[in-house]
């Protein structure tokens, strides 16, 4: 019986890859380049301020990862979706979210792209189409899912790219949500960012099936390991899954990297041994591709000096900006519980009490706890 | 006015939202092609066709959570849980992201989503079938719980809860299905966040929600012919919960009795009783007394069962005995 479940009646799009098939221009490599360094440079001055303890909470980097956001970013076209997990600054750089605005929202300030609400694992940006990072392991699949379902209801030609780590292809809503997308035949790649590491636990002591781009196979998806550490690798790989989810065929990328430094800021990392470490920055992602681009003349020493000089102005000012921005105001405490205000609903501080202890002159006066 | 089922009235209310707009679409397990295990959505997939009314895979973290992301993309999905023993397979596309998605990210995106699942034991449905864990939701800040035990309210909390752009668990209860009541033709939606006085006396105040509000107004009926005069506060809503609502009807009668179908230590009595102690100390004359199911896991056994679920003549019981304590103390 045919599926009369999609809103569909035509393709979205030719399967076919876009201009990503193409070999890129120079100025392409460059801008791959300079935003990679631009992502290393942010992520270094996040990690100091975390240090300083400027930023709170957790704060996960990208560092390692930057040759497969720059790639995988690249090819998204501006009214697609993004979804990621909690290490997600690089994408949410990668999207055009200001830098400014990211750094605020690590410094937990006002103008932070989440107001200050969310941290460092919960960047979000309507306007850049980028749905959030999620601090639960898994937690943003079935939400992504979903946003590809709204966009097949509705007969939309966009796309979803949800982002995850090796660890969480082990987690139930993984499972539930390929499974979901495959029978729906919803727009939407599926990306696993496999460094090779949970924490501190390996993809082989977790995972029976350690290609974890193969499990696609238990949902009868299409899906392709490429070598994370390769900008334009990553870019025609995604450019080729995004093809397929257009065109009603959900698809699972793996991507494979390296972490450069430990699960979070504050992770020594002493369960890697040397030579693992040693092997991670022996294949740092930027270091290769300018080394690649430099041998064939495609890239100069200048361009790199300018690079990383532009990078760390703009990360300068970036901090500049956090620093300035002001802390949240606690009158706003209650601003946003409910997005339809609702009788009742509690605007109580702490210490206060829902009622006063003895009766007021005139009765069933309630104070603090409940506001029409 | 018509004299409408609990069951018809829910169906009534899904079927005009679809009707209404076209971003409303149900999700959830054999809603379908099965009409649903206990029938609310029987007809609307010949209505309105599988594109709006989505058969699911039995997989509840997965089809709630992409209920979640399709109505941060502004959709107003509108899952059936089939009975609240499941949601807790959901629990973390609830809590953790249902709940927190608008707040967590400073108001930028909603979540108008609507979760009906019913809850009530008594049908021999045994332990993990039969329990009453609408207290888990109604704790959550960024949450709306409400838990109709009339069709009047059933329809006009439904509807209020679809047109809402929070995420509204909506309890419904396996008992309450059958049960009758009128429902007017022109029907509002109810507003989020009311109690109602369903019956004023000034001898005592019920509080109770769901089955047990419907309980509370048979044992109140009953108890007038002995000459207690009791008042029945219906909850709606358990979050927000409209304590204003509670106290001013305490601090009338000078005693309460909560009924609740769920367990008593931690439950939602407790959050009832603690309210009445902040709100009503100095008008009390009893004790607050909480009629709620025994602490153990529901057997299977009818005679069990019964043993184990709050009755009317449990809940009498314990309001005879209030009345009397208050009567001594004065």
């Amino acid at each position: 019986m045919p599926r009369t479940t999609t809103s569909r009646t035509r393709p979205r799009s030719a399967p076919t890859a876009p201009a990503a098939d193409d070999a890129p221009s120079a100025a392409q490599e460059l801008a791959f380049y300079r935003q990679m360094v631009f992502i290393r440079r942010f992520e270094e001055r996040a990690a100091r301020a975390y240090t300083e303890a400027r930023i709170g909470g957790y704060c996960h980097l990208n560092l390692g990862e930057e040759a497969t956001v720059t790639g995988l970013m690249s090819a998204l076209r501006a009214e697609d979706y993004v979804f990621t997990n909690y290490r997600e600054h690089g994408y949410a750089l990668a999207r055009g979210i200001a830098p400014e605005r990211i750094m605020a929202e690590l410094y937990g300030r006002s103008d932070g792209v989440s107001k200050g609400w969310g941290g460092s694992m919960h960047l979000f940006d309507l306007e850049a189409r980028f749905m959030g990072g999620y601090g639960i392991v898994g937690g943003q699949l079935p939400l992504a899912t979903g946003a590809a379902l709204a966009i097949d209801y509705r007969g939309g030609d966009e796309a979803v790219v949800c982002l995850m780590g090796d660890g969480t292809t082990n987690i139930g809503a993984f499972h539930e949500s390929l499974n979901l997308a495959a029978i729906w035949k919803l727009p939407i790649v599926y990306v696993i960012v496999n460094n090779g590491l949970g924490m501190g636990t390996t993809v082989e002591e977790a995972s029976a099936e350690p290609e974890l781009h193969r499990r696609a196979a238990a949902y009868r998806m299409a899906s392709a390991r490429v070598d994370g550490n390769d900008p334009i690798a990553v870019r025609e790989a995604a450019a080729t899954a995004l093809a397929s989810a257009r065109a009603g065929a959900p698809f699972l990328l793996e991507a494979v990297s390296g972490r450069l430094k430990g699960h979070s800021v504050v992770d020594p990392a002493r369960y890697r041994s040397r030579e693992e470490v040693e092997a991670a920055r022996a294949a740092d992602p930027i270091a290769g591709y300018a080394a690649r681009l430099l041998e064939s003349a495609r890239l100069s020493e200048q361009q790199i000096a300018d690079a990383e000089r532009d990078a760390d102005r703009a990360v300068a000012a970036a901090v500049a900006f956090a620093e300035a921005s002001p802390h949240p105001d606690p009158e706003t405490l209650f601003d946003y519980t409910y997005a339809t205000p609702v009788p009742n609903d509690s605007r109580r501080r702490p210490g206060e009490a829902l009622f006063l202890a003895m009766p007021a002159a005139s009765t069933a006066a309630s104070v603090n706890g409940a506001t029409a | 006015m018509t004299v409408t089922s609990y069951r018809q009235a829910l169906h009534d209310a899904l079927r005009e939202e679809l009707l209404r707009d076209e971003d409303v679409l149900l999700m959830g397990e054999e809603i379908g092609r099965f009409e649903g295990s206990y029938k609310i959505t029987a007809g609307l997939l010949a209505e309105f066709g599988a594109k709006r009314v989505r058969d699911t895979p039995i997989a509840e973290e997965g089809f709630t959570g992409a209920a979640v992301g399709a109505a941060m993309l502004g959709l107003r999905p509108v899952v059936e849980i089939m009975t609240i023993n499941f949601s807790l397979l959901a629990l973390d596309q609830i809590v953790n992201h249902a709940a927190k998605i608008y707040g967590m990210f400073g108001g930028q995106a909603r979540v108008p989503l609507v979760i009906r699942t019913p809850g009530g034991g008594g049908q021999q449905l045994g332990a993990t079938h039969s329990q009453n864990v609408e207290l888990y939701y109604a704790f959550v800040p960024g949450l709306k719980v409400v838990a109709p035990a009339t069709p009047a309210d059933a329809k006009a909390l439904m509807l209020a809860a679809i047109r809402d752009d929070d995420p509204v668990l909506v309890l419904e209860n396996l008992a309450l299905y059958n049960t009758s009541g009128e429902v007017p033709d022109d029907l509002e939606p109810a507003e989020i966040g009311r109690a109602a006085v369903t019956r004023t006396g000034s001898d005592v105040t019920i509080v109770a929600y769901s089955r047990m509000a419907v309980v509370a107004l048979e044992v109140a009926e009953r108890l007038a012919a002995e000459g207690i005069d009791a008042e029945v506060v219906d909850l709606r809503s358990l979050r927000p919960l409209d304590r204003d609502t509670i106290i001013a009807s305490v601090r009338k009668t000078n005693c309460a009795v909560v009924l609740e179908d769920d367990w008593l230590t931690y439950g939602i009595g407790a959050e009832i009783a603690a309210t009445i102690g902040d709100g009503a100390f100095d008008w009390l004359d009893a004790p607050v007394r909480r009629v709620a199911m025994a602490e153990v896991p529901m057997p299977y056994a009818k005679s069990l069962e019964l043993a184990a679920l709050p009755s009317a003549d449990d809940a009498a019981a314990a309001i005879r005995e209030t009345v009397d304590a208050v009567a001594r103390r004065r």
